[in-house]
């Protein structure tokens, strides 16, 4: 029957297709994007971090980079809290990516100072010496298009004054991104949850043990060089000479951070290679 | 009885085309590959990893993909049909346009105008103008059909006119916008929302431009190479309408763990693993119709890359439900298992079914013997294994990043941070763009052997009446 007449195929088919379609991608919609997604403190994107976000897309970062933790332990641990769906509802389009070249972006916001941002857009091998990210120099070479701004913000619906739109000028492209960068994540207070508790008392497992210095010095090149510099003098952090306090007060600033100083946490560096650093650390001190 | 003057000159025009883009795919690809090991490669702010590889993943589906989809399906709609085609002129209009709004994507996406939307990247003036291409081909098809002279329309054009269908419903409803200027426009959809259209529409792209059509040319080119029926055609039925009803289902399969709704994620799940049923309906049919005739895989080579391709069908979709499950995707999700994945199925189904599609067509088409059956083998393994090699490293890679990445102390912190996995993929990036250098290698046969039949091939018997 249907073997015989196109149109009745076509039509079989069509309505074949469309009922898995409208189950589950024209449905959610009632749910989704609602009053019971809205996260209160969750705020449009400024005019300068809407182009960064433009040029974000533009260089398509989203081919390696996702930007969305998934609600399981490790994810959680090396990224943050998890993503939920009332973040997103600014984002037109999403860029939650499928592929992880390099880690997640949904809670980068607030991690880095931006000035390690920018010498990492510019240089990624000079802060992360085997990464395989492009340079992305040219950004701040080129000064930013304001073209469309207000139009994009009019499409988009997000408030916009002429201050914002004038503070515009004078700002290159790489201004633009990592602006975006920063707002990713930081709506939400999470990393004040977050904060690692740890449960009893903080001993030093290698205390008095010269060697695993060796290995400290290592992963203070791989990870902490960049921002204090090699000979520990500071350069985008603070000079971390003399450090004068107890092993697992260092310990602390190591695996939680300082959020408000742009120190990042180490946490996935892992327990035992964050107190081989206390230990490379308290040796360095000049007595 | 006449025989209808069929218009094979189109035909030939599509297959010469899509081989072009097929090129450029796997070349663009192969540089991508190198990218990832020497990011010294990149040259900004055109020649980028993250401006190229849209470019690498749009010639590959859209190019050769759907330009070989063209070439066959209207060689195949005027031979199940035996009418000629409803309109050439639309036809030869729908070549010129074809080429047009390829070398366009190309041409914008490097200057970095995307939607970032995946394999629908392009930005809005694109997206108009694979409208109007769609509308001109699914006229031509639909017509001809209509106009046929045999009662009965066969496997394959049930294929055919799903995909015609599929297509233009998911292409339209995704690339839904607001034009800001004339290369940037917003998505109609916002977070959650946005993803969970563009992932329906992304996955029923593989079933709508990558799975019906290139189960069209296998049903069609299959009896036809091997001189005996397809199994049956029961089956065959049975399989096509579970096959597009319950691929619609599956999107959220590639958001499992993200913001978007529990249920739908679970209805992703179910229905992925449904699908085994009607993929391995088809896997089935095309083994079982094969009864007795095992022995032309030694004989005839057109079998073997038919049979391959089946094969790398079915082991995709089972690999492909593996990783709908929920548990499966925590781990392997966002690791390089799943380029490897999805280069199992472009370069092990649809390319060979393609490949075996376009040798059949030669003597058909130019009227001469296709030039050399050692360089069509040769040209058979060297795909085979550059895509073997691809595959099967980045499935590696992709089981040790997934277990560094959830490796944990016995006090619950991290054991890697993200850069230590990441260092551990380069041996296997390197495997991979050694794959691909075998896989174009192998490319660089065909193209030999196709330019090689055109110009000295032995005149075949197989020819037919030709339009001018």
């Amino acid at each position: 029957m249907w073997e015989k007449k196109p149109f009745l195929f076509l039509i079989l088919a069509t309505a074949a297709m469309l009922v898995g379609t409208i189950i589950t991608m024209v449905l959610p919609f009632v749910w989704v994007n609602t009053e019971a997604d809205r996260i209160a403190s969750v705020s449009p994107y400024t005019p300068l971090e809407q182009e960064g976000r433009d040029i974000y897309i533009r260089e398509g970062c989203n081919n390696c980079h996702t930007q969305t933790v998934r609600p399981l332990v490790a994810e959680v641990l090396r990224y943050g809290e998890y993503s939920k769906s009332g973040e997103f509802a600014y984002d037109r389009p999403f860029l939650w990516g499928s592929k992880r070249t390099g880690p997640d972006l949904a809670r980068i916001g607030g991690k880095y100072p931006d000035a390690w941002h920018t010498q990492h857009m510019a240089a990624p091998t000079a802060m992360i010496p085997r990464s395989n990210m492009p340079a992305y120099a040219f950004l701040g070479e080129r000064s930013l298009d304001t073209g469309h701004t207000r139009r994009k913000m009019e499409v988009l619906g997000f408030p916009c004054t002429d201050e914002e739109i004038a503070g515009l000028q004078g700002k290159n492209e790489l201004d633009a991104v990592v602006a975006y960068l920063q707002k990713l994540g930081s709506d939400i207070p999470w990393r004040q949850a977050a904060q690692t508790r740890v449960v009893g008392e903080l001993t030093n497992p290698y205390l008095g043990d010269s060697s695993v210095i060796a290995e400290g010095e290592g992963l203070y090149d791989q990870h902490c060089a960049v921002c204090h510099g090699k000979d520990l003098a500071g350069d985008i952090g603070p000079d971390i000479q003399d450090l004068d306090m107890a092993d697992a007060e260092l310990y602390q600033i190591l695996y939680n951070g300082l959020p408000e100083g742009g120190m990042p946490a180490f946490d996935s560096l892992g327990s035992t290679r964050v107190w081989k650093l206390v230990n490379y650390l308290k040796y360095q001190k000049r007595h | 009885m006449d025989k209808p003057v069929y218009n094979h000159a189109i035909v030939r025009s599509f297959v010469a085309w899509s081989v072009v883009w097929g090129l450029v795919a796997v070349l663009v690809g192969v540089i991508v590959s190198f990218q990832m090991v020497l990011p010294e490669l990149n040259f900004p702010p055109y020649l980028t990893f993250g401006r190229l590889r849209p470019i690498h993943t749009n010639a590959g589906i859209y190019g050769w993909g759907v330009g070989t989809i063209f070439a066959m399906f209207l060689y195949i709609v005027q031979r199940l049909c035996r009418v000629p085609l409803w309109s050439d002129k639309l036809a030869t209009f729908q070549l010129w346009f074809f080429n047009i709004t390829i070398a366009a994507s190309a041409v914008t996406l490097l200057l970095g105008y995307t939607t970032s939307k995946e394999y629908h990247e392009m930005e809005w003036p694109i997206d108009v103008m694979v409208v109007i291409l769609w509308v001109a081909f699914s006229i031509n098809i639909i017509m001809t059909i209509v106009k046929r002279k045999e009662e009965q329309m066969y496997i394959s054009l049930w294929y055919m006119l799903a995909s015609i269908v599929g297509v233009a419903i998911l292409y339209l409803v995704n690339s839904a916008a607001v034009p800001v200027s004339l290369f940037k426009s917003y998505s109609a959809f916002a977070g959650t929302n946005d993803a969970n259209v563009q992932w329906w529409f992304g996955h029923n792209a593989v079933a709508m431009a990558l799975t019906a059509p290139p189960l069209a040319m296998f049903y069609y080119f299959l009896p036809k190479s091997t001189g005996v029926p397809i199994y049956s055609h029961r089956l065959s039925i049975i399989s096509f309408w579970s096959l597009i009803f319950m691929y619609l289902w599956t999107g959220a399969h590639h958001l499992l763990w993200t913001p978007v709704p529990d249920w739908i994620q679970t209805l992703a799940m179910a229905f992925s693993v449904m699908l085994i049923a009607p993929s391995w309906g088809s896997v089935f049919n095309g083994y079982l119709s094969m009864n007795g005739q095992w022995h032309q895989m030694r004989e005839n080579y057109l079998v073997k890359f038919l049979i391959l391709g089946i094969t790398f069908y079915g082991l995709q979709t089972l690999q492909g439900p593996m990783q709908a499950i929920r548990s499966f995707s925590a781990f392997i999700h966002y690791t390089d298992w799943i380029p490897g994945h999805i280069h199992m199925g472009t370069l092990g189904w649809v390319s060979l079914i393609a490949f075996a599609g376009i040798y059949y067509l030669l003597p058909r088409i130019y009227g001469r013997e296709v030039y050399s059956i050692p360089l069509a083998n040769l040209h058979f393994w060297l795909v085979l294994i550059g895509q073997l090699i691809y595959s099967v490293s980045l499935w590696i890679a992709g089981v040790q990043q997934a277990g560094m990445w959830h490796s944990m102390e016995n006090d619950g912190s991290l054991t890697y941070s993200f850069m230590e996995t990441m260092i551990e993929m380069y041996p296997y990036w390197w495997a991979r763009a050694v794959g691909g250098v075998i896989y174009l290698l192998g490319l660089g046969v065909f193209i030999y052997n196709l330019i090689l039949t055109v110009r000295k091939g032995k005149p075949s018997d197989d020819a037919v009446g030709q339009t001018a």
